[in-house]
Order: structure tokens, then C-alpha cells, then sequence
């Protein structure tokens, strides 16, 4: 039902008949490009049967106008109805126009690359005012206890911590029960079976079971963290926080920081001890170890430094996941897929630096002979 | 493009739809037709269903009862891309823009043209730069992304992707809601410049007395889950329904029938 576009050149008059419309444009475009222009002085256009145009098909009589136009030669327009003629005029500059180049195209690598330092100086900037901030808001509310929100952060204890109890269990079992098949299979070539209680136990304690724990709850929390605290400020939440003089510090990251900080070390000592009995069931099985066995050997082979030590790096993996998840929180503006992109940094960002802190603590302890 | 075809037609044809949300019922009985060539504004109290009417004809809910009839199409058939080649016919501009965030002001007014045709990149730009002019934007706003708009430059923007497919019908969703009153009018020029320029229909929500007055060639009242009146403002303005004189002959009603007589007669009369 629709009639199709066409354009052609009879007797030096180019001819453009139907409906010069967007279900039309893609056609009528290649026809252009195929046609032999007249190569006479003035060039007739014979638009008078045209029967319909829109903006495009406007910028493609437009076109073929100024082409001609510009190769020298005159032209007329013959037969343009009133109704496109109105359209035909406003359309005019559109394709002589410069095209706004986009950000980051056409630029030289040199640039790019100062572009790139420059916004990663920026960021690590901000990065280290937030943490001098939450430090500062840390210290004060140290001072005056009465002024943290108690009731906040109770609840991501609650949320962060209790409810995230199934699946660390769940993991670190899993992790005990693996670290004690790997091991049992080399200690029973050496008919060292009741290894398997060091083994187990000081690595869970002192290394696997924190940071298992830690990378889970920067999955499940930070990357919250960060998405809760960025939707906040999209939709101005944070901005009427601020203006009933309220300090996003105290209402937001200091709640879930402290929060963290007490939920992580408690999970920890709850991984360790499902951890450990992984093992355990491993060591009953596949190495005939008792559990009373077990139990004796765990006292005198694991001192209680290893547990301590294990311990002692939880409370700064929470704060670490904690200011990475409401830091990214901040950085959002505006988008929608700002959200998604800061959430996914918060999780990078907090596992990357609480294995960076693990390693730090390893080589210390170790020069200190712990 | 509409060539000519028979006025009587008409464009929207919406019968009888009752909407019920649960147990809130917002409409009872709603009939009303929109012909071609027409700015047809949807007035009303908040919470009347106008902005849901709205979204009932173009498809997104479905009326609890009644049958609504868009180009000719049921706008049931709309939904899923079944309408397809309906959805190239008309154009939207949502309440608070829609923009996609992720993509420059540019790009967001190409992404019908880059969906449904096949057009050559160099054309697709120029039909992008043409709409975004027509909108009265400046060119250097093309690069730039919606969160770097002002809220009247975004309801441009959203408006130029609402018409880059040359649509016959073009839904606004309250467009001067939250716009300066110079803005606002400088809106209503445009919806009325654009509409002669490529032959648009136009059907609007508003709570805009003044773009009642100065725009729309017909209106009608939504109350009390029906259609309280409908007609030109002159004759809206002469009834009898309590709540549309109400709506009309209170402080802010008075004040723009009396600017629109005004800006008609001139100061003198």
C-alpha cells in the first residue's frame, strides 16, 4: 500500500517520485548513490510527485541539492509542495553541520594515557580524604559513644553477620573437609595420620577460614554497601540527609563499619569451629583419627596464637570491605549503570585489598617469628 | 507522513475501559475519540487516571474492561513488539524523560532509527541532528549525558526521540510539569511548531491551565472514574459539572482564562 521512493535522471531533469518516508530512506539512499548525475550548467529537480516526506527523506533531497551545489553547478526545485517546503527549509544546515565529536574519540594515546593518570590522581585523592574522614568520624564517635546509632548498627549485625551464617558455615565446611582429603591422602604415604590435626587447624585458624569469610561477606555486603548508598544519592536521599544536618558519616558508613567489625571476627570464630569439624569427619573417615584423638592433638599441636592471629586480621578486613562498599557508595552520580559499575568495584576492590592485607600480615609475623 | 484521509476516523478510539487496581477502581466507564491533526489534552484532579488512560492506549497496562483502538489497532496487540510496525507510528515522551543514561543525548534520540531501519549512519546522524535542532537544542548538548541536562533540556531530549521517527501521533506526559513558566510556554510553541511541521496528532496529560488554554484544541475532564466533559476550553469553561467548575473557575483557573483572553483580544478589550 505504501508507494515506494524513487529518484532518477530522465533528459537531464532528476525525477523524484513516492514516498520519500523512513520505511523508504534505506532504498532511496543506495538508488542516490548508484545515479549518474546531469553534468549540465542548472540541474531540474522534479519533486511534484513526491506524494509524502518526512525529516529523512527531507535530508536526502537536501543532500543531493548540495551535492550538485557544490560541484558548480546550479539548481531549481520544481513542483515542492507547500507542506514540504517548511520542512525542507528547517532541514537545510543539518548536514553541513560538524558533528560534536564524542569524548575520548580522536584523541592521541598521549592524551589518553594523561587522561587515565590524571582521573586515577583524582580518585586516589578522594580515596584518601574518605578514609581520613571516616577516621576522623571514627575517633569522635570512640569519644562520645552516645552518638553512634546504636539501632543501625545493630541491624547490620544482624543483617551482615546473623543472617550470613548459613552460607559461611555451608563454605567453610566445605573448605575444611577439602583441605582434609587433599592432606590425608600425602600423610598416610608417611604414616603421619594425626598431622592431619596441624594441618587442619592452623591453617583454617590462621589464614583460610578469616579470609574465606571475609571475601563471602565483601560479596554479600560491600557491593550492598555500595548500591544502597549510591541509590541513595541518584534519588537526592543523601542530599535531604545533609540538609537536616544530619552527617551521611554518622547515619551511613559508621553504623556498617562498626557493624562489620564486630559481625566478622564473631563469623570467623563460627567458620572456624564448622571448619575445623569438616576436617574432623574427614580425618574420622579417611584416616581412622578419633574425634577424642583429635581433640587432644588440637590442644597441644595449635597454639592459640594462630587462632588469635586469625582473629585479629577480621576486624580490619571488615573495615576494609566496609569503607571500600560505602566509598564506591559515594563516587556514584547520576546513572543507572554508574550503580552497577560502582557495586562491582566496591567487591573487586574490598577482595583485592583484604588479600593484599592478608599477605602484608603474613610476611610481618613471619619476621617477627609468630 | 498523514496524506489526507477521511477526517472522521478517528486516531484513538477508547470505549468504555474500566481499570480496576485491586479494589481501587480508577476508571468506571471512560469513552472518548481523538482525530487526526488534533492536540487532544487529558485533563483532570491527581489520582484521576489520566496519566494511567495514557498508558492504557499506548499499550503498557491492559484495561480491566472496554476495548481501546490506536490506528486502528487494538491496543491489546500492542504489547510483546506484536504491534511492531504500529510502535514506528507513534512517538512518547515520558513524564520525567526516560532517557537511557548510559548513552549521550545523541544516542538516545538514535536508538528507535539504529532499531527499526537500516538507514546509513551518515543519514541516521543527520536525521538525529535535525530533531535535536527542531527541539531547539543546541548541537554541542549532543555529546552530553542525560545526568549533565538540565530537567527542561531533558524533556527536549526526550521529546526529540519521542518524534525522530517521524511519528502521526506523539503522547506527552504532563510536558510542562516542573518546567519555569517562560519554559513552559516556550514547550507549548514547540509542541505547536512541531505539530504543523510534520503533521502530528497530539495527545496530552496536563495539569497546565495555561497550555489548556493556549494549545489544545480540545479537552477532556477525567473525574469520578468517567469522562466529566469534553470539548474546547470556551465550552469546558461554560459548564455546569461541579467538578470541572472547580477546576476551571478556581483562583489559578481564572487567572489563565483571563491571560488567554488577553493574549487573544489583545489589551484594550
Amino acid at each position: 500500500m505504501e508507494q515506494q521512493a524513487t529518484i532518477s535522471v530522465e533528459d537531464n531533469v532528476i525525477r523524484c517520485r513516492g514516498s520519500w518516508t523512513l520505511p523508504n530512506l534505506s532504498r532511496l539512499e543506495q538508488r542516490g548513490r548508484a545515479l549518474r548525475w546531469p553534468e549540465t550548467p542548472t540541474v531540474l529537480y522534479d519533486v511534484g510527485e513526491v506524494t509524502a516526506m518526512d525529516t529523512g527523506g527531507a535530508l536526502i533531497l537536501q543532500r543531493c541539492i548540495d551535492g550538485v551545489r557544490h560541484k558548480g553547478q546550479q539548481t531549481a526545485l520544481q513542483g515542492l509542495k507547500p507542506e514540504f517546503d517548511e520542512l525542507l527549509r528547517k532541514v537545510e544546515v543539518e548536514w553541513s553541520r560538524p558533528e560534536g565529536s564524542g569524548a575520548g574519540r580522536g584523541m592521541s594515546w598521549v592524551e589518553r594515557l594523561t587522561r587515565a593518570v590524571q582521573s586515577r590522581q583524582v580518585s586516589t585523592i578522594r580515596a584518601l580524604a574518605f578514609v581520613g574522614e571516616s577516621t576522623i568520624a571514627f575517633g569522635r564517635a570512640l569519644i562520645r559513644p552516645r552518638s553512634i546509632r546504636w539501632r543501625a548498627l545493630l541491624r547490620i549485625v544482624e543483617v551482615d553477620g546473623v543472617r550470613a551464617l548459613p552460607i559461611t558455615g555451608l563454605l567453610t565446611f566445605l573448605v575444611g573437609v577439602v583441605i582434609a582429603y587433599q592432606g590425608a591422602e600425602q600423610l598416610r604415604k608417611f604414616g603421619t595420620n594425626i598431622f592431619i590435626v596441624d594441618l587442619v587447624g592452623i591453617s583454617l585458624l590462621r589464614e583460610i577460614a578469616p579470609l574465606i569469610v571475609a571475601i563471602l561477606i565483601a560479596g554479600r555486603s560491600g557491593s550492598a554497601y555500595a548500591a544502597e548508598i549510591g541509590t541513595m544519592k541518584v534519588t537526592e536521599e543523601l542530599d535531604a540527609v545533609r540538609t537536616l544536618g544530619i552527617s551521611p558519616m554518622n547515619l551511613l558508613v559508621l553504623p556498617r563499619a562498626f557493624g562489620l567489625v564486630i559481625a566478622l571476627p564473631l563469623l570467623t570464630v563460627y567458620a572456624d569451629v564448622v571448619g575445623v569439624f569438616g576436617g574432623m569427619l574427614i580425618a574420622l573417615g579417611e584416616l581412622n583419627v578419633s574425634f577424642v584423638e583429635f581433640v587432644a592433638r588440637f590442644e597441644e599441636a595449635v597454639p592459640v596464637r594462630h587462632l588469635l592471629i586469625g582473629l585479629g586480621k577480621a576486624p580490619f578486613f571488615a573495615a576494609i570491605i566496609a569503607l571500600v562498599g560505602c566509598y564506591q557508595g559515594f563516587q556514584i552520580r547520576g546513572g543507572v549503570d554508574d550503580v552497577g559499575r560502582h557495586t562491582t568495584i566496591s567487591v573487586v576492590q574490598g577482595i583485592f585489598l583484604v588479600i593484599v592485607f592478608d599477605a602484608l600480615c603474613s610476611i610481618l609475623l613471619n619476621w617477627w617469628d609468630l | 507522513m498523514p496524506s489526507v484521509t477521511n477526517i472522521e476516523i478517528p486516531v484513538i478510539d477508547v470505549s468504555h475501559v474500566a481499570t480496576k487496581f485491586g479494589q481501587a477502581v480508577v476508571h468506571e466507564d471512560v469513552t472518548l475519540s481523538i482525530h487526526r491533526g488534533e492536540i487532544f489534552a487529558i485533563a483532570g484532579g491527581n489520582g484521576c487516571g489520566k496519566t494511567t488512560l495514557l498508558r492504557e492506549i499506548i499499550g503498557l497496562i491492559t484495561p480491566s474492561a472496554g476495548t481501546i483502538r490506536i490506528l486502528g489497532v487494538d491496543s491489546r496487540q500492542l504489547e510483546e513488539g506484536n504491534g511492531r510496525p504500529i510502535h514506528r507510528r507513534f512517538g512518547v515522551m515520558f513524564q520525567h524523560g526516560a532517557l537511557f543514561s548510559s548513552f549521550t543525548l545523541a544516542e538516545n534520540v538514535a536508538v528507535p532509527l539504529r532499531e527499526h531501519t537500516t538507514l546509513s549512519e551518515a543519514l541516521i546522524r543527520a536525521i538525529v541532528a535535525a530533531k535535536i535542532a527542531m527541539v531547539g537544542l543546541p548541537s554541542e548538548s549532543a555529546v552530553k549525558y542525560p545526568n549533565e541536562l538540565s530537567g527542561g533540556m531533558r524533556r527536549r531530549a526526550a521529546l526529540a526521540r519521542a518524534i525522530v521517527m517521524d511519528p502521526e501521533l506523539l503522547f506527552l506526559d504532563e510536558p510542562t510539569a516542573g518546567l519555569d513558566p517562560i519554559i513552559a510556554a516556550g514547550f507549548d510553541d514547540l509542541v505547536l511548531s512541531l505539530k504543523s511541521l510534520l503533521g502530528l496528532t497530539v495527545v496530552m496529560v496536563t495539569h497546565d491551565l495555561d497550555s489548556l488554554w493556549r494549545i489544545a484544541n480540545r479537552v477532556a475532564v477525567l473525574g469520578r472514574g468517567t469522562v466529566l466533559g469534553i470539548g474546547t476550553m470556551q465550552e469546558l469553561s461554560r459548564s455546569d459539572d461541579p467538578i470541572i467548575r472547580e477546576y476551571f473557575r478556581g483562583p489559578r483557573g481564572r487567572a489563565a482564562s483571563e491571560q488567554a483572553a488577553w493574549n487573544h483580544n489583545g489589551p484594550h478589550t
